[in-house]
């Protein structure tokens, strides 16, 4: 029964990770009074890159094509272990989360060698800024998941998840929880290039952070890296809404449906903040990322009060 | 014929040829350096060869305070002293002398072209040419140091707009030096519009820079009006004044919206993006083509307004700035957008005085210059807009002033529906005078536009020069840049929104 819940989770975020994108399109395209693009435009776009060649520069190398199967690859790899509406995932193990974090690790470092590897100014000016903006990422990340295995009482990902429930969201530990949710909210945004950190809509390479990084990407490896981009949003999501929205009615499947709905949420969400805010400062960034770090500090301090 | 004086005439006012004058070059410089430092601006310096393998070097000086325009030529032969060190506005424009001419100003800073003409095709100078003829290839500015790196943007960019390059010396994410490199839509249009005006001169002047279409058009057709003492019925300028209030209200609208959009300020970005097709299409209803292709014509414009247009016009106006107002004052009440804009690309007015900025960067750093308040024209001697300006001098202050702009010019269009006047729109033009020669300005929506045309004995155009605002704007796109962050660049640039192909010509 674990193991079939493990593969029903993994096989509908492999599934329905693009329609996030859409869910986010549309949300934008409503508040701008336009009707919006098709709700699977995002399969289509995979499948049309699928499709078509890829150029390579003479001066990339193995690197270069390496880049956006790894980060595929270890994307992937992380959401086996992701549960989704407090249902065990497919693998778990005590201290997963920081595997997780060490394979999105992998994935980012795999991108930036891709990046420096065309041997672009812009996508070396790119590959630095995202190297800085995920390393303050990475604390709020990793101490946002020790407060709540601080909280919970598990140490595996699924563990930590299926222990958070509505009663420890009233208990005293709720105050640091809705403090977690907050900085995973920040680490959500800047991990997967959305406003205000970054703006996946500009076609302004200056500006760019995420996207200056695979702008020699083409056909089947910039597909990779859409879907990979579609993972991590899901992946991310998906820890967001387990403290977010901790219902847990014990049945497998209702449980599975409201956190895919909170998922869909999320995405309403970030198409929100996307239509009401502009992008900050680049300079302004770490602020924003050290922030949502101290918010998890302190939700650490309380928990373990 | 050497005579040792200098004229001051009017905007637009057409004069003989001879009464340029032939000044020293000594007392040319002195001349053009005193009017500057009395708060002049240098509308316009270029040379024209003699025909005995010397060039006349000539100059028109705008003296807001006088209203007046001071004219000045000398004659040089391969080289004269440059104005530059001395006077940073000349810097530009002598640039432009060297590659149309091959005429040297020594001592000059930075000598390179600004744009790289074909040689021996249309266009073609038939003088000693200047160096590099490749678009592009050319010296830059260069920093060294261990963590100093350059950036080249373009002249292929990401967006669909026109091409330029951009080569950026920065030091991690600041920029310290940014140097413009222009010139590839360069088509000669200056050297076609010799010889005219024929039936293509209109069609070249009203695609000089084509968002510029009704301020280009304007300052033509009063050149060749004055140069055949054309006068123009009442109710043909109070159409014009529209119709360039219209051009300045919906590029206006639609830089609020670019700038909103590059700082993903989305709601500002859709609405506005709708409105600019809202002006747009007003101007269509004026003349049938959204950017006023075939209005404005020597002696008044094309097409009439009968009553029913003047109703409506007036009744989208006034909806227009509804909705502009709506969609506008979100981004002053955002502290998100106000972040960015805020501090951003800040101009000093002393630098932007000294470089001789025009038009929206000019008033955002508080300097009150306007054509059609300095030089009024047309209807704008009869009716004044007040000239907008802010002083903060960075993105927020450019636009701001476009705001402003927006709002006064829908104020004026209303203004003006209300009570046009009767009687013909055209008075078609008589030949032009011969051997006479007249400056023209006119207050674009990037700035002062300036035309000199020359006619020969025959009454045909001996020479046309043309300067557009983005020839004097480039360079303080350039220095809005020093330190800031490189990720602001498009930001600024949108900012001042300058055209290529009205540098290029």
């Amino acid at each position: 029964m674990l193991a079939l819940s493990g593969f029903v989770q993994l096989i509908l975020a492999f599934a329905l990770a693009p329609m996030l994108l859409s869910i986010i399109n549309r949300t934008k395209a409503a508040f701008a009074g336009r009707h919006g693009p098709p709700w699977l435009l995002p399969y289509h776009e995979l499948w049309k890159l699928l499709h078509k060649g890829a150029v390579y520069s003479r001066t990339a190398t193995a690197v270069f094509v390496a880049g956006p199967i790894v980060g595929l690859a270890a994307t992937g790899l992380a959401l086996s272990f992701i549960p989704v509406g407090g249902c065990p995932a497919l693998v778990s193990f005590p201290g997963d989360f920081l595997l997780v974090a060490y394979l999105l690790g992998l994935a980012r470092f795999l991108t930036v060698s891709a990046a420096l590897d065309t041997g672009s100014s812009f996508e070396g000016m790119g590959a630095s800024r995202e190297v800085l903006f995920s390393t303050l990422a990475e604390p709020a990340l990793l101490l946002s998941l020790i407060t709540l295995a601080a909280a919970s009482p598990g140490a595996s990902l699924s563990a930590i998840y299926a222990g958070i429930d509505s009663a420890v969201l009233a208990s005293g530990a709720g105050p640091a929880l809705f403090l977690v949710m907050a900085a995973l909210l920040v680490v959500l945004l800047s991990e997967n290039a959305r406003i205000p950190i970054d703006d996946p809509a500009t076609h302004l390479e200056l500006t760019m952070i995420h996207e200056v990084m695979v702008l020699d990407h083409g056909g089947p490896d910039l597909a990779l890296i859409h879907y990979a981009s579609s993972l991590k949003l899901w992946l991310f999501g998906a820890l967001l809404v387990g403290v977010a929205l901790p219902l847990r009615s014990g049945f497998f499947l209702l449980d599975l449906l409201g956190g895919i709905a909170g998922l869909a949420l999320v995405a309403v969400i970030v198409g929100l903040v996307e239509s009401v805010m502009a992008r900050l400062r680049l300079v302004r960034v770490p602020q924003l990322l050290v922030a949502a770090s101290v918010l998890s500090v302190v939700a650490l301090v309380l928990v373990m009060r | 014929m050497s005579q040792n004086t200098s004229i001051a005439v009017h905007n637009g006012q057409a004069f003989a040829t001879g009464d340029w004058g032939d000044l020293d070059v000594e007392r040319f410089r002195s001349e053009v350096l005193n009017a500057v430092v009395k708060g002049g601006r240098i509308s316009a310096l270029f040379a024209q060869p003699r025909g005995d393998g010397a060039f006349r070097l000539m100059a028109a000086v705008a003296q807001d305070s006088q209203s007046m325009l001071r004219v000045l030529a000398t004659s040089v032969e391969s080289e004269y002293p440059s104005l530059a060190p001395l006077c940073p506005q000349a810097h530009w424009f002598e640039r432009e002398i060297w590659e149309q001419h091959g005429v040297v100003p020594a001592g000059h800073p930075w000598l390179k072209p600004v744009r790289f003409p074909r040689r021996g095709g249309a266009g073609a100078v038939a003088v000693a040419p200047p160096p590099p003829a490749v678009c592009g290839l050319a010296d830059f500015f260069r920093m060294s140091g261990a963590e100093v790196h350059e950036v080249a943007v373009g002249p292929v960019h990401a967006g669909i707009i026109e091409p330029g390059h951009f080569r950026f010396q920065c030091q991690g994410e600041t920029v310290y030096h940014l140097e413009i490199s222009l010139g590839y839509q360069h088509r000669g249009v200056e050297a076609a519009l010799a010889g005219g005006p024929n039936r293509r001169t209109i069609h070249y002047i009203e695609t000089l820079a084509g968002d510029t279409t009704i301020g280009h058009a304007i300052a033509h057709c009063r050149a060749i009006e004055s140069l055949s003492h054309t006068r123009v019925p009442p109710r043909a300028q109070v159409i014009r004044g529209i119709a360039l209030e219209l051009e300045r209200v919906a590029n206006h609208v639609g830089d609020l919206g670019a700038l909103a959009g590059d700082v993903g300020f989305l709601p500002t970005m859709s609405y506005c993006g709708r409105i600019r097709g809202d002006v747009l299409n007003m101007t269509a209803l004026l003349c049938g083509n959204r950017f006023g292709r075939g209005l404005v014509r020597p002696g008044g414009v094309a097409f009439d307004l009968d009553d029913p247009a003047v109703t409506e016009l007036a009744r989208r106006a006034r909806t227009v700035a509804k909705d502009a107002a709506v969609a506008v004052n979100l981004l002053w009440n955002s502290p998100s957008v106000m972040g960015r804009f805020e501090r951003t690309g800040t101009l000093a007015a002393d630098i932007c005085r000294q470089i001789g900025l025009v038009g929206v960067p000019a008033r955002a750093c508080g300097i009150g210059h306007d054509v059609r308040q300095d030089f009024p024209f047309g209807i704008f001697r009869f009716a004044q807009i007040p000239v907008s300006t802010c002083d903060s001098g960075d993105v927020f202050g450019r636009a701001y002033v476009r705001w402003l702009e927006v709002q006064r010019s829908l104020a004026f269009i209303i203004d003006q529906l209300k009570a046009l006047p009767p009687g013909a729109v055209l008075q078609p033009a008589g030949p032009l005078a011969p051997a006479s020669s007249v400056i023209t300005l006119a207050e674009g929506w990037r700035g002062e536009i300036c035309h000199v045309a020359a006619t020969d004995a025959d009454g045909r155009l001996a020479w046309y020069k043309v300067v557009d605002p983005s020839f004097h704007n480039w360079f303080g796109l350039a220095m809005a840049l020093r330190n800031q962050q490189i990720s602001d660049f498009p930001l600024c640039n949108k900012s001042f929104n300058l055209s290529y192909c009205g540098h290029d010509l």
